[in-house]
């Protein structure tokens, strides 16, 4: 898959900042990924001939670390935690809430691009679970109709 | 006289129940009356259940309020601040009112963690931080490694190694050049110890790993943070750049020999990568997988270099020891270990949040001391400590302390400090399933035995909480963990049959429940229970109207039902039902 939006000359940009060295490859891929939203494959490309090493490198790292995405992704990133303290108090029963309100399941992006569902293991706010997380703001306290809203609210700042 | 100012709780917990809120609140009413009191945003003060959280300090004292809405804010203000009279409906300290939440823990750690501004390293060195540094260098580095060990600090981050021993080896080390390692990559699921002190006090930790250095002789360090936590990184970079600036960090520091640098570098969300050689992989740029030891990082750890590694609550303690000496911070803690630790205490609990007491206090005085015993008063079940390494002890076990042999004989750990209370609707099934869903998602996949068999012990468990499995499966679970955890390089796999072992062993009942008779006493395993709708159902179609998959029919202000082919027992009818007529069986 090629990408339209992928443009050489700014991922040069951006790459210059890094020395070419192999431990350079993580931060790399963090900051490519905040530039598109996720690795698209030209963009990997150009990464593994900057550090000089083989794409399958940047391919099999890229695949070890749950925070890279290899798909575009959609507007607003819901991360339902699972934590622990979350599992305990109902996290299944929100995502089970989410799924339907969006109509995706985890891991899927909604047709109409606005959003993305995803489980992640725990963002560290315990005392207040359940709690998702969009686009980095947390939501605690959470109930099937306090999600929905959340939800919602999402929806209506469009 | 103590000039008025206003703190307020800015950590992610606190900014996730609202503190954003709470201040803009507080600055609008202030600016209505034309009041310039100075607001500060300080860390987690701990009180997790009460946020958003604000204390006012003035010349009588400190008064805490919780629990806050932007309307409560305008009434701190014209109050409290302009009327002199306290603001009572949700004030929870004063010089009058003490909190036995508070008076029941003991503060190192954490001491200055919703005290000072983070982002200020005058607030910090205004409460004695950098001290410890300016002694570290006047004694030397071999009197610093004496101390630490006299201290009898242990490794916060789960293993409990003891630090000034882990410090020796790295100093006997012979090499060009060292480095010293702050793991941050707090993974496991329930615990936020290290969150809270990167947040709150980001210059403790800096402190900690610049007297590592000094002491180990390392001039170069990293800080392996998750990615998770944008908050934390964000304030290190700030306390990296203020320490530099004042001579704490960088070349010479403070007029010594002594030279050191620190790089953050973000985690990519692999649990593994808490594991030290798989965490400097990941920093060489690699796949966080682990490799064997020997060589220790001591010896040949990142790139091929002497590397001493200590997790965040292990560095925070340092300057305080420096400080106050080795004496001083053995006042509390046991014979074998010395100081507090951190538990992240959640769950099925009233007052959750950051604790610190003396190690060795039994889990009772946590769970019903500080903790004020299980929501709804509920009958307690279990508690969950260590994470997905820990094991899940029952109440018979509520007086053992807190350290670390003790909770390795019960089958638990101390672990990173998670501390996850569960009650009668939790079951231990589902539990032990949670945790090895995560370690098996988890696993890096080199080692046969930890990459195939949770996947193996997963299967069985899954079996039982569908109603299928066989008394032979026990046996066979037993067989598989005790192999996993034999043949397994790192710590996840060697720790990862620790949940289903400890619910095997103090919860056995519950599995033979699911086994024999089909049943899931805590009604949570969705295949083993079913949903009716009793007589008292007044028909108003509240649960209709919630169900997902149109399981529930029945006409306006008659009895409802519902068409068990279709129920997926997800038990939303029952959350909407004004009458109590859902039924679980």
């Amino acid at each position: 898959m090629e990408d339209e939006n992928f443009n050489e000359d700014s991922l040069n940009e951006l790459l210059n900042d890094y020395p070419p060295e192999k431990s350079s490859l993580i931060p790399i891929l963090q900051a490519s990924q905040d530039k598109y939203g996720y690795l698209p494959r030209p963009v990997m490309k150009t990464i593994a001939k900057y550090l000089s090493i083989p794409v399958s490198t940047v391919h099999g790292v890229s695949t070890f670390y749950a925070q890279f995405r290899f798909e575009p992704i959609g507007k607003h990133v819901v991360k339902v935690c699972h934590g622990t303290a979350c599992h305990v108090k109902g996290a299944d029963k929100i995502n089970e809430t989410i799924e339907s309100k969006i109509g995706v399941k985890s891991g899927e992006t909604t047709e109409d691009g606005l959003f993305t569902l995803e489980r992640v293991a725990c963002i560290g706010c315990c005392s207040l679970a359940p709690v998702i997380m969009v686009d980095g703001t947390a939501h605690g306290n959470l109930d099937r109709k306090k999600v929905k809203k959340v939800i919602q609210s999402y929806r209506e700042g469009e | 006289m103590p000039e008025t100012k206003i703190l307020i709780g800015y950590a992610s917990c606190g900014i996730a129940a609202g503190a954003s809120d709470v201040e803009r609140a507080l600055r609008s009413t202030m600016d209505e009356h034309g009041i310039d009191t100075i607001i500060r945003r300080v860390g987690c003060v701990g009180m997790c259940h009460n946020e958003p959280i604000v204390e006012l300090i003035d010349e009588k004292g400190h008064y805490t309020y919780g629990d806050l809405e932007a309307k409560d804010a305008v009434k701190i203000v014209t109050e409290h601040l302009l009327g002199g009279t306290p603001y009572e409906d949700k004030l929870i300290i004063s010089p009058e009112k003490q909190y036995d939440y508070f008076t029941k823990q003991k503060k190192i750690v954490l001491r200055n963690s919703g005290v000072i501004d983070p982002e200020d390293i005058e607030d910090y060195i205004a409460s004695g931080g950098y001290e410890g540094l300016k002694k570290a260098l006047e004694v030397g580095s071999d009197d610093v490694v004496e101390e630490i060990k006299k201290s009898k600090l242990r490794g916060r981050g789960g293993a409990g190694f003891p630090t000034g021993l882990k410090w020796q080896f790295a100093r006997d080390a012979k090499a060009d050049s060292k480095y010293v390692i702050c793991n941050a990559d707090e993974g496991d699921p329930g615990a936020f110890m290290d969150r809270s002190v990167l947040e709150g006090d980001p210059h403790a930790v800096l402190e900690g790993m610049i007297i590592c250095a000094f002491a180990v002789g390392a001039d170069k360090g990293y800080i392996y943070c998750r990615a998770e936590y944008p908050l934390a990184i964000r304030r290190l970079e700030i306390g990296i750049r203020q320490a530099e600036e004042k001579g704490f960090l960088g070349d010479n520091i403070l007029g010594s020999e002594h030279s050191f640098r620190i790089i953050i570098k973000e985690g990519a969300g692999a649990f593994v990568c808490g594991e030290e050689t798989a965490l400097m992989h990941s920093i060489e740029g690699g796949r966080g997988m682990p490799r064997p030891r020997p060589p220790f990082p001591a010896q040949k750890g990142l790139f091929g270099k002497p590397t001493n590694i200590n997790n965040v609550e292990t560095l925070a303690n340092i300057p305080y020891i420096l400080r106050e000496g080795a004496e001083k911070y053995t006042e509390c803690g046991t014979e074998r270990s010395g100081g507090t630790k951190v538990f992240a205490l959640a769950g099925k609990v009233k007052r959750g949040g950051l604790v610190e007491v003396p190690i060795g206090t039994p889990l009772k005085d946590i769970i019903y001391g500080i903790g004020d015993g299980i929501e709804g008063d509920r009958e307690f079940k279990a508690v969950q400590l260590g994470g997905p390494s820990g094991g899940c002890l029952p109440a018979e076990y509520l007086d053992t302390p807190v350290d670390y042999e003790t909770l390795t004989k019960a089958g638990a750990i101390m672990g990173s400090g998670g501390m996850i209370v569960m009650d009668e609707m939790d079951c231990m099934v589902n539990v032990a399933h949670y945790f090895l869903d995560f370690t098996q998602k988890e696993s890096c996949g080199k080692c046969t035995f930890c990459r195939v068999g949770t996947k193996r012990m997963l299967e069985i468990l899954e079996r039982f909480t569908h109603g299928n499995g066989t008394l032979d499966d026990i046996t066979t679970l037993e067989t598989l963990a005790s192999h996993i955890k034999a043949y397994s390089l790192c710590g996840l796999g060697q720790t990862a049959p620790n949940p289903v072992l400890t619910t095997l062993r103090y919860f056995q009942d519950e599995y033979l429940a699911h086994i024999d008779e089909g049943r899931c006493p805590a009604k949570v395993c969705r295949d083993l229970i079913t949903f009716t709708i009793t007589d008292t159902c007044v028909g108003c179609g509240l649960c209709m109207y919630e169900c997902s998959v149109d399981a529930i029919s029945g006409e306006k202000r008659s009895k409802h039902v519902i068409d068990q082919d279709e129920c997926i027992s997800c038990g939303a009818c029952g959350e909407v039902c004004p009458v109590s007529a859902v039924e679980v069986l």
